[in-house]
């Protein structure tokens, strides 16, 4: 009989959350405090390069630093929205190199104008990712196969557009442009202050609105806090920049896209789409999400990106060769976020860690080029650090698993 | 509970899989403001029944009626459309999302003025409104902006009804709400219930476990074989003539196939074998 009462005795017992004991200590250690761990991590690795060579933390090398993670950077952000999803793009590095090749084709052997060749580059790229969308949610083929083959495809694309010369120099100065030009003196401090009065105003209206509808805010003190660590820390960046050559079009090109892609992340139906897609395809659909239109749009997204940091990467190359996108241009752009704390799992991280991934990533690079390490090394450490990362990642997934239902 | 015209029909509805046949010629009704509870045996149809009147699965034969209409149900959407409210016994919640952002998923608020133009979710009216809802329902969830995955089974629960209940609909269906719940967080489901039942929805409820059943319905279904075995007043039936009801050693109409109770076992090989819990 079936028909039993059957009710499972309710297990009594401390949340790890509920335990002031749960220590600061461990809860840094698996993840909890995502950012903030990354931006020690970071501190912590810089501090490390600054000991052994004191050129690390100069104007000039910092300036480097931001013009070497753009291209990556850049990939990243697409990245992210798919690792949010739940999936893998492993063909960016393919796409990004396949991109750079169509925009230089165009604008140095048909001498389209640069303006064209790029967005012509970037349609090519949105024309990719929404293919590889449409196989994947059409076939159900995990995104894992499908890229792959895009992978191997997309690079013997970019060398059949590249032809038999196999190396195209860029020499456009719209092009080239895109990595050289430096905004000096008062343009940056502009762009700086711009950009925090509007953050400001846009936080202390909506703390005002939430204040005013009696939901629960943070203080005031709280909020003007983080307000005043953003503003120091934009404020600094640009004082450094502007103490080699200005602050770079690369680096306002990178931060304007994390910028964008964080809002609409965080703020958008769309974005939370994404999320709850990433958390929970299943009851995304059955709450009328239209799940595999998400699918194919952040899909379309990682390759236009891509094609956004290939066309970056070409242009400080100064040109578009067969290894283009190729080597590990995929796996840092993939390891960046995710050791920025973007689960590989789907549904949580969030687009800033395309940014503070590359800053730690390229910082491991830069200072052991600085330092004169093989890249034997270099690659290792590198590894190790992701591998720490994902390790974290998989504990604070373990935890939520062991802790997180009563 | 309430008398009058029943806010969702069912007439003599069924449905096969191959061979199978799950429901047959099954008549089913809930009236506004009444708690249905759909009881039966593993195989019996009850999931069967219920996904029919969800949507997810289109019935073969027979006539479903909501509010006096005829009314076709071959999609989810159908059913959300007509004011179907469907709570699985997955929930469907998305754990890395909050109370606010679970409740509202599908049907996000945008904001207005200046926002409008970036296309800016309304946080502010939905979080207000998640407030409200689950004032009304008197469920106690401290911070709605807690991930869900962070609550309890119980409060999960409460959060996954209290989402079917955002599109005002006229029937709540419910899956198994209190099956692995403690007994607490058991009481809190079954008060919730009798909320809705009080607001006016009508609420089925399928469920193994009696006493909840017992503690909440106004009217007891009994499916068996996918046939109606019977339908029950609660305050006027016993615990013995559900089981006889749901094991065949009380219903006349099935008595060819009723063995005593207790030694069924062996026909369930040629039930459909419903897992309840896969959609």
């Amino acid at each position: 009989m079936t028909a039993q009462p059957s009710t499972v005795p309710e297990v009594p017992g401390p949340r790890e959350e509920d335990r002031p004991s749960a220590s600061f200590f461990r809860r840094f250690i698996e993840g909890d405090l995502g950012e903030l761990r990354v931006i020690v991590v970071l501190a912590v690795i810089w501090a490390i390069f600054q000991s052994q060579e004191d050129r690390f933390l100069s104007a000039t090398n910092l300036t480097n630093l931001m013009l070497q993670i753009t291209a990556i950077g850049l990939v990243s952000v697409g990245v992210v929205l798919v690792l949010l999803l739940g999936e893998i793009d492993l063909s960016v590095g393919a796409v990004s190199g396949l991109c750079a090749a169509v925009m230089a084709v165009l604008s140095v052997r048909h001498g389209w104008s640069p303006y064209l060749a790029i967005a012509a580059a970037i349609a090519v790229g949105a024309a990719i990712g929404t293919f590889h969308g449409v196989i994947f949610t059409t076939f159900g083929i995990p995104s894992f196969v499908v890229t792959l083959a895009g992978l191997l495809a997309w690079q013997g694309a970019q060398l059949e557009v590249l032809g038999t010369t196999g190396t195209i120099n860029l020499t456009d100065p719209v092009v080239t442009g895109l990595t050289s030009t430096f905004y000096e003196g008062a343009t940056g401090w502009t762009i700086a202050i711009v950009g925090i009065l509007v953050y400001a105003a846009v936080t202390l209206l909506d703390w005002r609105r939430k204040a005013r509808a009696g939901l629960r805010v943070p203080s005031l003190g709280v909020v003007g806090l983080r307000l005043g660590l953003a503003a120091v820390a934009i404020l600094i960046a640009v004082a450094v920049l502007n103490d080699d050559r200005g602050v770079p079009l690369a680096a306002l090109i990178f931060v304007g896209f994390v910028v964008v892609f964080q809002f609409i992340t965080t703020k958008t139906t769309f974005g939370r789409h994404i999320y709850a897609v990433g958390g929970n395809a299943e009851a995304a659909r059955r709450a009328g999400i239209k799940v595999q239109r998400i699918r194919i749009v952040v899909f379309a997204i990682a390759s236009s990106m891509a094609a956004i940091g290939g066309i970056m990467a070409a242009s400080r190359l100064l040109a578009v060769n067969q290894s283009s996108g190729a080597g590990d241009f995929l796996l840092l752009a993939i390891a960046g976020p995710v050791i920025a704390g973007t689960s590989l799992f789907g549904g949580r991280g969030s687009v800033w860690t395309a940014l503070l991934g590359a800053l730690v990533i390229g910082s491991i690079s830069n200072g052991m080029d600085l330092l004169a390490y093989e890249s034997s090394v270099k690659f290792m450490v590198t590894g190790a650090v992701l591998l720490a990362a994902v390790i974290v990642d998989a504990l604070a997934r373990r935890r939520r698993q062991a802790t997180g239902r009563v | 509970m309430s008398d009058g015209a029943p806010v969702l029909a069912l007439e003599k509805v069924s449905k096969s899989f191959g061979p199978v046949q799950a429901l047959q010629d099954v008549d089913f009704e809930v009236r506004p403001g009444e708690v249905v509870a759909l009881v039966g045996d593993n195989g019996a149809g009850k999931s069967t029944l219920v996904k029919a009147i969800a949507g997810i699965h289109a019935i073969d034969s027979g006539r479903i009626v909501f509010e006096g209409q005829p009314a076709r149900i071959a999609t989810p959407t159908d059913a959300v459309h007509l004011g179907i409210a469907t709570v699985y016994q997955d929930l469907a919640l998305c754990d890395n999302l909050d109370v606010v952002e679970n409740l509202f998923l599908g049907r996000e608020e945008r904001a207005g003025g200046i926002a409008a133009i970036t296309r800016q979710l309304d946080e502010t009216s939905m979080e207000r409104q998640s407030h409200e809802l689950l004032n009304t329902l008197a469920v106690t969830i401290v911070d709605v902006r807690s991930e869900v995955g962070t609550l309890s089974g119980g409060q999960r629960q409460q959060v996954a009804i209290a989402r079917s209940l955002l599109g005002d609909p006229k029937v709540v269906l419910l899956d198994e709400p209190t099956a692995a719940l403690g007994v607490r967080q058991t009481a809190q489901v079954l008060n919730l219930i009798r909320r809705l039942k009080e607001q006016g929805h009508g609420v089925v409820v399928i469920s193994h476990n009696l006493a909840d059943v017992f503690e909440v319905a106004d009217r007891i279904f009994v499916l068996r074989l996918g046939r109606k075995s019977g339908v029950y007043d609660a305050k006027e039936t016993t615990h013995e003539e559900i089981v006889g009801a749901i094991t065949g050693a009380s219903d006349p109409s099935t008595g060819d196939l009723g063995p005593p109770v207790g030694a069924e076992s062996g026909e369930q090989s040629t039930e459909v074998r419903q897992t309840g819990d896969q959609r």
